[in-house]
């Protein structure tokens, strides 16, 4: 354990220059360099313009950045006592967009504010996370193997899904549960549960399908048999798989795909922004791309390992793995691996809402990083448990 | 600080795992990856080759029809047309207003048009007028800025610049039927016309020519950003026809109001100069579609101006036939040339009496007389003698009764009757039926195409066939191998009848002409008048008179001619739709035909160059 051990800072010794100066810069460059893909893919899906796309995406990012920064600076402990109240704040807003969202795609999901559509479940994603790692923070072995310990953050974690479910949004609802249930794993949650977790998952998909709405259910058929209906459905799988593979090996050069410029790709400066890419600069520059994007993912998981304290090792997985669940889902539905699902590329794809909340995620496991050796006061962060005896 | 070990040693194995999966995961992804980009790149290669390339025909110019003369009877003219492409307009509906302050625009085509841009993508142009004068298109121009989406482009469209005078023999094109563009692809284009009558039936495929092709690429709405390759088609063919489109104005304009048709052949060629129906219509109509007053019109008309009454009326020849019964009866050697036949204006055969037109008879009558008297009684009896096989035998020959193979769709066969004819028709053909014919009446029936063709076989005795398409040789026409001897006195008995005193058509004389080389040509014809339905003896006794009759049932009148009738050069066959009496109905405008058609003769017009020559 010498490699992360670290002595303890003191909040005298700790201050502002010296919390700057602790931000991982490498990481902030790898996201930046997530960013710069991002524009080239949009000025080339805008026809080899800025506008549109790209320009709007780099100031968000600018402002993204300036963002997680300031998060990053805030201490984690106070970030801790927060957790419930973010919870909260999640579910109430998520009860609003059940009760006044914008319908779209048949589905209510958004709020619109400051001009942006904003989907309370990604801040919802983040709260879970913060709410479970509060409740974990201290913890012992033995008491993650308390069944009667773990009802209270089973319900936290069936609440915001359930919500999520009845929108009905299937893909944000079983990205939240996986990232909500490796929270439980970081804690220690015994490895049979887990087991019997996912095992009870598998097989409610089943009776999950029988109570999805129709265009889910099309979705999934479609994805199953995409050729089944080429001008429906099935259109937007087919043209993504047609613009992957006559991509090649080096891709058909930039600006030059003929999938994305002719339209004939769907939402490619959204959803399917990695099939863009994946046209112009073929089989490498995916690799390269997906290489980036597993750097970020395992930046995240290693400062979760650095982190002296529970509370940020669980918040960094939680972050990361959220991180790694938009990443495998976009991936996976553009490859025709998944059914299609409306889930973005972070940090790449247009749209304004989704990367500042990405950034906000960024900030709080940049925050882990900056306070990775801060001495938490024994149970007072959050509303966790108290310890017995 | 023990339990914080211990969670700090689980979360980091755990953490590692977690880690592990999603690399995993991800790594599965990029083997994914490597299928769809690698393994299978080929095959989606071609596919995004498929999505964007769109192949698509051009449209061919279709050949022109001249006439003999090389004057174009059907042509393409260049079609000014205001176009609208919705997406180009925020409100279609102000569009469509606009314009029509601007250009005026009738309910049924805004109709049209909304029905068009309901059918159409946005950016599809939906055609809102068509045929814009230039001041249509300058209106067009000046309200340009409250016309959004409004654009003038310039197709083409079929003309016809001699109208109705050559509709019946050009025809006229249409709209494909959705069946059409089953067999040529090029028909399921925008504007494309095949040819529904006519010689642009006839020559439809021809004049059509190949479809180009151009490969365009196109985005996923299928709008075409630019074209990649592009193969010219072939153009129609042009068409030239025997036709002279100048004469056939000329006769057109001689049968004035008549319900009437005419044949002008070249009698050693078999050109078809001219072919007139009267009345006629306007071909262009069925271009542009056709209007249901428009078509009540035509279909109610008792005079059927749609009908090509030169191929398609049937008629009985009456006693422009007796010039080939004369010739049969020579033939069959049931007369000779010296005798002769007492006419006591009537034959008796069995308990019937057949009546000559000349009440008080003709006397005795020569073949030659005969022919020039029109006299009923001598060709009653040469039929009787022959019987009406050997006469259908010799009609056949020049062209009654048969397919003359002419290239105008429609044309009709008419009706030469024989025994087997009767036979297999169940009926009994009596003695009576042949005599009846023996006057070209009865169930002969035949049409103005053949009667021409008939009296060009008589005057030149060779087997010219008619012929509305110019090959590039003249065909030359086999001999008839009738004698010599009984066409020279069937010639000389129609040259009597125009000539000599007491023909019967006198009014057919040409008299001299403006012509260096046709100054004294002579006009040889035979009359004919053709009952469309039987005198009684009532009438007959009571003096009646067919000029009393109600249109619809008075005689034809016929008149075939041909001239000059010591070198035949030109042959006619004319009918007047109830017109009463050949001799007066036909034979004058018969006249004035045959000068048209000689004045024409290019040889009549070289002719004066020569004499300055000399």
């Amino acid at each position: 354990m010498s490699v992360f051990e670290r002595r303890l800072l003191r909040d005298s010794s700790f201050g502002l220059t010296g919390k700057f100066l602790r931000i991982s810069w490498l990481y902030v460059l790898l996201l930046g360099g997530l960013a710069g893909v991002g524009y080239v893919a949009l000025y080339s899906a805008a026809g080899g313009a800025p506008d549109p796309y790209a320009t709007k995406h780099i100031l968000r990012f600018g402002f993204g950045l300036g963002l997680m920064l300031s998060i990053a600076m805030i201490d984690i402990r106070f970030i801790a006592k927060l957790s419930w109240v973010a919870y909260a704040g999640g579910i109430v807003l998520l009860v609003l967009v059940l009760r006044m969202g914008h319908v779209g795609k048949g589905a209510q999901r958004w709020i619109e504010l400051a001009g942006m559509q904003w989907q309370p479940s990604e801040l919802m994603k983040l709260a879970l996370v913060l709410a479970l790692a509060s409740w974990f923070h201290k913890a012992s072995w033995e008491r993650v193997g308390n069944p009667l310990f773990l009802i209270p953050p089973t319900l936290a974690v069936l609440l915001p899904v359930g919500l999520i479910l009845k929108q009905p949004n299937l893909g944000t609802a079983v990205i939240t549960a996986v990232v909500g249930m490796t929270v439980f794993l970081g804690a220690g949650l015994r490895w049979w549960k887990v087991l019997v977790l996912i095992g009870g998952l598998a097989g409610a998909m089943p009776l999950a399908y029988a109570h999805l709405h129709d265009y889910q259910r099309s979705r999934i058929d479609v994805f199953l048999n995409p050729e089944s209906d080429p001008l429906g459905a099935g259109y937007n799988i087919i043209q993504s798989k047609i613009a992957l593979g006559s991509g090649g090996i080096w891709g058909k050069g930039f600006l030059q795909g003929t999938q994305g410029h002719l339209n004939f790709l769907p939402e490619k400066q959204t959803d399917f922004i990695f099939t863009m890419w994946a046209e112009e600069f073929g089989l490498v520059g995916s690799y390269a791309l997906m290489g980036l994007l597993c750097l970020i993912v395992l930046g995240g998981v290693v400062i979760a390992i650095r982190c002296r304290h529970q509370y940020g090792r669980l918040v960094a997985l939680g972050v990361s793995m959220n991180f790694f669940m938009y990443v495998f889902v976009n991936l996976a539905m553009v490859m025709g691996v998944i059914p299609v699902g409306g889930v973005p590329l972070p940090l790449v794809s247009h749209g304004g809402s989704a990367m500042i909340m990405v950034m906000i995620g960024m900030g709080v496991l940049m925050s882990v990083h900056v306070h990775r050796d801060v001495e938490f006061g024994g149970e007072e962060a959050g509303f966790g448990p108290r310890r017995i005896g | 600080m023990k339990r914080e070990t211990q969670n700090s040693g689980v979360f980091t194995r755990r953490a590692l795992i977690v880690g592990g999966v999603q690399v995993a995961a991800l790594g599965a992804l990029a083997a994914r990856l490597y299928q769809v980009q690698v393994v299978e790149g080929a095959r989606y290669a071609t596919l995004a080759d498929s999505n964007r390339i769109s192949a698509r025909l051009l449209a061919p110019p279709r050949g022109r029809l001249l006439d003999r003369n090389g004057v174009v009877v059907a042509g393409n003219r260049l079609n000014w047309r205001a176009l609208l492409i919705a997406e180009q307009t925020a409100d279609v509906g102000a569009t469509l207003d606009n314009f029509a302050r601007v250009v005026m625009l009738a309910d049924h085509d805004r109709a049209r048009i909304e029905r068009d841009l309901r059918r159409h993508r946005r950016f599809i142009p939906v055609i809102l007028r068509e045929f814009l004068t230039w001041e249509d298109m300058a209106r067009i121009e000046v309200h340009a800025p409250d016309l959004p989406g409004v654009l003038v482009d310039v197709g083409t469209t079929r003309e016809y610049r001699f109208g109705p005078t050559l509709a019946h023999i050009v025809g006229y094109v249409a709209p494909p039927a959705e069946d059409d563009a089953e067999d040529d692809p090029v028909l399921a284009l925008p504007g494309m016309r095949v040819g529904r009558a006519g010689m642009e039936r006839v020559h439809d495929e021809v004049l059509r020519g190949r479809a180009g092709a151009v490969q365009l690429e196109v985005n996923a709405n299928g709008r075409v950003i630019r074209e990649l390759d592009r193969q010219e088609g072939v153009p129609g063919e042009d068409i030239s026809l025997t036709i002279d489109a100048d004469l056939q104005q000329a006769v057109l304009g001689r049968l004035g109001e008549e319900s009437a048709s005419a044949v002008v052949l070249d009698a050693r060629t078999g050109d078809v100069l001219a072919m007139a129906s009267n009345p006629s219509f306007d071909p262009s109509l069925f271009n542009s579609g056709v209007s249901q007053a428009q078509w009540v019109e035509w279909t109610s008309n008792r005079r059927a101006p749609l009908i090509n009454k030169a191929v398609a009326g049937l008629y009985s020849p009456g006693s422009t036939f007796k010039t080939v019964v004369a010739l049969a009866a020579l033939e069959a050697k049931v007369v000779t040339a010296g005798e002769t036949i007492n006419c006591p204006g009537y034959l008796d055969y069995g308990d019937r009496r057949y009546h000559c037109w000349s009440k008080g008879g003709h006397g005795n009558l020569d073949l030659r007389g005969a022919i020039k008297n029109s006299c009923d009684v001598y060709f009653f009896e040469a039929a009787r003698r022959m019987g009406i096989d050997k006469l259908a035998a010799m009609a056949n020959r020049f062209g009654i009764g048969v397919d003359l193979q002419a290239d105008l769709p429609g044309a009709r066969t008419g009706l030469m009757p024989t025994r087997a004819w009767a036979a297999g028709r169940g009926e009994v053909w009596n003695i009576g039926d042949s005599i009846v014919c023996g006057i070209g009446q009865g169930r002969v029936q035949t049409t103005p195409l053949a009667l021409a063709t008939m009296t060009a076989r008589l005057a030149t005795g060779r087997m010219v066939v008619p012929r509305l398409t110019r090959g590039t040789v003249a065909p030359v026409a086999a001999s008839m191998g009738v004698s010599e001897r009984g066409l020279a006195m069937v010639r000389e008995g129609m040259w009597a009848v125009v000539n000599e005193q007491a023909g019967s058509a006198p009014l057919a004389k040409l008299g001299p002409l403006n012509s260096p080389v046709y100054a004294t040509a002579q006009m040889a014809g035979k009359t004919g008048s053709v009952q469309v339905r039987n005198v009684t003896r009532e009438q007959r006794e009571h003096g009646y008179k067919s000029e009393d009759l109600a249109w619809e049932f008075r005689p034809h009148a016929l008149f075939v001619a041909f001239a000059p009738h010591d070198a035949p050069r030109y042959a006619l066959a004319l009918v007047v739709e109830h017109g009463n009496a050949g001799a007066q109905a036909a034979a004058p405008i018969a006249r004035e035909i045959m000068i048209e058609t000689l004045l024409r003769d290019p040889a009549g017009q070289v002719a004066p160059a020569k004499q300055a020559a000399k």
